[in-house]
């Protein structure tokens, strides 16, 4: 059913950053083709116009294709495909590292505790 | 396109609209949000060709808007506006027969999709399966304009999901227009493209949606009580 959008947010670029999660995902493959214009604007409740400026967003971005009279593809370029993985795991990075800077954590701190984190991991896959 | 120029309508000494000029460019799903009795329901009338301006002219595609205008325009009132003795079906030939731009393939797969029984008369149905049933008869039409007043209003959440579901998937952008007045701003938002706030008859401001959630950072909601305040 319709999801929520973050009301401050354009909604195309949240309909853009959510395709590109699937495509990280790999819930869209590389070389697939996305749903119509009318299709994605059904399942997830919004205007048609608002889809199509997705659309136009990823394409521009080189993320997505359009195929005449086919429909819109993801790109098979996997330079494009790496460099937007690579943004995605920066940004998520960089936000994390602000907001535990906002709290006063300093580098070490936070280098500390991702390795205390994934070491605790560890152990705890390693008992189940 | 519509276009309302110098437009003021009064009621007797009631006036409704004041010196209003607007525009709706062709292809948009528009929102005319503002208070109750606030000159919503009067603008659509207008447009439609149902009531007349006191001064200033409306156009519809160049066309001055009287009731033969309702060849291009589909307007779906808030008041129940059907024969209710006729069943579910009898109403769908009712239109067939009133408009010539009537669709009916299209109208019997949404009476599917809304889950209506053909068979039904109109005074048996719930509210919310009349309000289905206005939704199938208006967007069954292939006109350019389509003028929907409160078309949720009253309706429990899943009709009004049925109908905005409905919405998206049988109008076609590229030869409709779409002017709808509502109060449940959170759930049509993201069907807008455009709103126009009216606030005593008189319109405060046009914007694009995405516009006043990027440049504003606020929601439908919010702006529009912000702007009511000003």
């Amino acid at each position: 059913m319709a999801e929520t959008f973050n009301p401050s947010v354009p909604i195309y670029l949240q309909l853009c950053e959510r395709i590109k999660n699937r495509i990280i995902r790999g819930e869209i493959g590389v070389g697939e083709r996305l749903p119509s214009v009318r299709d994605l604007a059904i399942d997830s409740g919004v205007n048609p116009n608002t889809v199509q400026r997705t659309y136009r967003e990823l394409e521009e971005e080189g993320i997505v294709e359009k195929r005449r009279g086919q429909g819109t593809y993801v790109t098979e370029n996997q330079e494009t495909l790496g460099r937007m993985r690579n943004e995605l795991k920066e940004r998520h990075i960089s936000a994390f590292v602000r907001e535990m800077n906002e709290m006063g954590y300093s580098e070490a701190e936070m280098l500390e505790g991702l390795k205390h984190y994934f070491d605790e991991e560890c152990t705890k896959e390693g008992n189940q | 396109m519509i276009q309302l120029d110098h437009v003021s309508k009064r009621y007797l000494t009631k006036k409704a609209l004041k010196d209003v000029s607007l525009q709706i460019e062709p292809g948009h799903i528009v929102g005319l949000i503002g208070s109750n009795g606030s000159g919503k329901s009067t603008t659509l009338k207008l447009i439609s060709g149902l009531i007349r301006p006191t001064k200033g002219t409306v156009l519809v595609d160049g066309v001055m808007a009287s009731r033969k205008i309702c060849t291009k325009v589909a307007f779906l009132s808030e008041l129940d506006a059907y024969y209710s003795f006729f069943t579910v079906k009898q109403t769908l030939d009712f239109y067939a027969q009133t408009f010539g731009d009537f669709n009916r393939a299209k109208a019997e797969e949404m009476i599917d999709f809304m889950k209506l029984d053909r068979n039904q008369k109109v005074k048996h149905l719930s509210k919310g399966n009349r309000g289905r049933l206005k939704i199938v008869v208006t967007l069954s039409r292939d006109a350019p304009f389509i003028l929907m007043d409160e078309p949720l209003s009253g309706l429990d959440p899943m009709v009004r999901q049925s109908i905005i579901k409905g919405l998206i998937s049988f109008i076609d952008l590229e030869k409709q227009t779409v002017v709808l007045t509502t109060h449940e701003l959170q759930e049509i938002e993201p069907l807008l493209d455009t709103v126009i706030l009216i606030k005593n008859g008189e319109i405060l401001d046009t914007k694009s949606v995405e516009e006043i959630r990027s440049k504003e950072n606020l929601s439908l909601v919010d702006w529009m009580v912000k702007e009511y305040e000003q």
